[in-house]
């Protein structure tokens, strides 16, 4: 049995159907990602099982106790919000046990509690100042150190990172992580940053429209996108989708690449998905990531299947790590990456590499996957 | 604009247009500080000459030999209709009638924002907007029923007080404009904190929940300590409204020892017998005026802040 169970969930205004029969679940101490684009029903999601927001129908269980119609202070969570929500008129000490004096723990219990939590989170210099006098980072810690010194089941994070600069994000996001791992707790954690839910989690669901796309570990959601959006979303430089059509060479299948006022490309596969024989001369979409297609020197050596084609190459962005190039196929724009010392020239043919056992394909009808 | 199309203009004349703009502005300004501050300036220096001066004298001339005279006579002496015990009882008639009318009304208007922007319910603003209603009723129109109300009201408190011991303040004149006070005030009171309590994070309130805060706690321990600026706003102007408020006064307690300040003032400047003391009148009103100054002095500073917070984000 998971520790945090949700089952069915669905939530409604009026009319309108903000989640759509969620199910999720998480083992002990693990990182969950609720991950996807504004007003997918993420934070909404989070704040149903903070008990913020009522559901209509369904069911949430933590540790195999049903929470669904529990208060939020009676739920054993803690929750860290997009704003910090610090409370104004009182200090960072006063803030961190305002959750113990609620519940009536006396004051010596209280002080022990906040000393440990800032000794965690070195904030034992700032115990006695007002939120107004602490900078974003500060500010941020004081909001994990309220939510640590609870000792909760499950943590909530709101976008925790948002309304940092790009350094400290970085910065926190690793500290959060940190933090996972020595404390061991389960965590559940809303962002519309894919790189913060590639690197932080055990668990992502990529959701939609109030609806979970897919839900899977961060390997599972980035290498096999269950469709077109997951494989869009997760993933910067975005996935290449180019529509291709699959045509027949010998015995094998081949991916047929349209260019403009050029030859095709065919790429030959060896190991085709058994899926993909349906298509046979009908158009789908083939998906490929920048690192999969990349300068023959560069290609993965242990690839199994790699087919290389002249391509030519239209626009060239050197990133210092990395060299990207930009190449047109089937009437996109598509990006490569290569080493950062790859000789390329821009309006050049350069032979790249397509690394065919990382390739995807996609159904253009329904947007999900052939498999 | 005219700056980037008219460059030649800008540089010659507009310095001269601009000064000529500043004086007609300042002088406009300070003509109608003038004629605004001219009329407490006669009421300061007449209240601190002799009637023979005033009766003799010019009116805007300073007194020639000031004499603080008639302020003690008018705080303890000058006759309000037949009792000559100067405004001293009125004054206080007024403080008990005026402090406890702006706390209650604060206090509930604060309470109706909290629950109007951080509790909605269905219907939350068709309530605000009945509330809102409430801040455009006509003080006259109430005038009658209102009257009708206490009068049973009164009728209650004798048969508690014949029955029970105790009326519980049920018709007592101070009581009952408290209690009209209260009820027209909350319009106005709401409204202020509604605005305000709109702007404030919803996610402190989410946060106090969390952590175990019930309705009132995150009402006295997160909301109150975060609304100075309107709180402020809010005494104010409830305080210089029921302060100065005549009609309800002179209506419900017109007669009697609980008539507030303003009505005994009236009293005073309207009594017919011997000489019009004008010096008396005029620290009388002062005395009447000077509760209301004292709390823009002390709160003013907040007032500004108060008023335009929630106006702009953050």
């Amino acid at each position: 049995m998971a520790f945090l169970e949700i089952d069915g969930l669905r939530k409604r205004f009026g009319q309108v159907e903000i989640l759509k029969g969620i199910n999720l679940e998480l083992e002990k101490g693990g990182f969950l990602v609720l991950v996807g684009p504004s007003g997918c029903g993420k934070s909404t999601l989070l704040n149903t099982i903070a008990g913020l927001e009522t559901i209509t129908s369904g069911d949430i269980r933590v540790d195999g106790r049903t929470i669904t119609d529990l208060h939020p202070s009676k739920r054993d969570i803690a929750m860290v919000f997009q704003s910090y929500a610090l409370y104004p008129n009182m200090t960072v000490a006063g803030n961190i046990s305002f959750g113990m004096e609620m519940r009536g723990v006396p004051a010596e219990e209280r002080q022990k509690a906040i000393d440990k939590v800032a000794k965690v989170l070195q904030i034992g210099h700032l115990l006695q100042r007002k939120p107004s006098q602490l900078s974003g980072g500060q500010r941020q810690r004081v909001a994990m150190g309220r939510a640590l010194v609870r000792d909760p089941k499950l943590f909530l994070f709101d976008e925790p990172l948002s309304n940092l600069d790009a350094k400290l994000r970085v910065d926190m996001r690793i500290e959060i992580k940190r933090l996972h791992a020595t404390t061991g707790t389960t965590i559940v954690y809303v962002t519309h940053d894919q790189i913060e839910a590639m690197t932080l989690a055990t668990k992502i669901a990529v959701m939609r429209d109030g609806e979970v796309q897919q839900f899977g570990t961060p390997a599972e959601i980035y290498n096999n996108p269950s469709n077109i959006f997951v494989a869009d979303f997760m993933g910067s430089p975005a996935m290449n989708l180019i529509p291709a059509t699959i045509g027949g060479n010998g015995g094998d299948l081949a991916v047929v690449l349209d260019r403009e006022a050029r030859q095709p490309i065919t790429l030959p596969m060896a190991n085709a998905p058994a899926g993909l024989s349906a298509f046979m001369g009908k158009p789908i979409i083939f998906g490929v990531r920048p690192e999969a297609l990349t300068d023959p020197e560069g290609a993965e050596r242990n690839a199994s299947q790699i087919a290389t084609a002249d391509c030519h190459i239209e626009v060239v962005e050197p990133a210092g790590s990395d060299t990207f190039a930009v190449t047109n196929l089937g009437g996109k724009g598509v990006v490569a990456r290569l080493r950062a010392d790859a000789n390329i020239q821009p309006g050049t043919n350069t032979p790249l590499a397509f690394n065919l056992t990382k390739a995807v394909f996609f159904d253009p009808a329904t947007e999900s996957r052939i498999r | 604009m005219s700056a980037v199309t008219t460059p030649t203009r800008q540089a010659s004349g507009g310095m001269n247009a601009k000064i000529v703009n500043r004086i007609v502005i300042y002088g406009l300004l300070a003509l109608f500080a003038l004629f605004y501050l001219m009329p407490l300036f006669v009421m300061l220096v007449t209240s601190f000459k002799t009637m023979d001066e005033i009766q003799n004298g010019n009116m805007l001339a300073l007194p020639k030999a000031p004499t603080f005279e008639p302020w003690l006579k008018a705080w303890g002496e000058t006759c309000v209709g037949l009792t000559c015990a100067g405004i001293k009882g009125y004054f206080w008639n007024s403080i008990k009638m005026v402090v406890p009318a702006v706390l209650i009304s604060t206090m509930l208007g604060a309470l109706n924002g909290y629950v109007l922007t951080k509790w909605r319910f269905r219907g939350a603003t068709l309530v605000f907007g009945l509330m809102l209603f409430a801040c455009f009723i006509p003080f006259q129109s109430v005038l009658l029923p209102m009257a009708t109300i206490l009068g049973s009201l009164g009728r209650f408190g004798v048969t508690l007080q014949n029955t029970v011991g105790t009326s519980f303040g049920l018709g007592n004149p101070t009581v009952n404009l408290v209690f009209v006070h209260v009820v027209y005030g909350i319009g106005f009171t709401t409204l202020f904190f509604r605005n305000y309590y709109e702007a404030f994070p919803t996610e402190l309130v989410k946060a106090a929940q969390v952590d175990g805060a019930s309705f009132f706690q995150i009402f006295r321990r997160i909301m109150l300590p975060n609304s100075m600026p309107i709180f402020v706003v809010t005494v104010i102007y409830q305080f210089t409204n029921i302060w100065n408020d005549f009609l309800f006064a002179s209506a419900y307690a017109g007669t009697g020892d609980a008539m507030p300040m303003t009505v005994a003032l009236n009293n005073v400047v309207n009594t017919s017998t011997g000489v019009v003391e004008y010096n008396v009148n005029m620290a009388a009103a002062m005395i009447a005026a000077l509760p209301t100054l004292l709390v823009y002095v002390l709160a003013g500073r907040y007032f500004v802040r108060g008023l335009m917070a929630g106006a702009v984000k953050g």
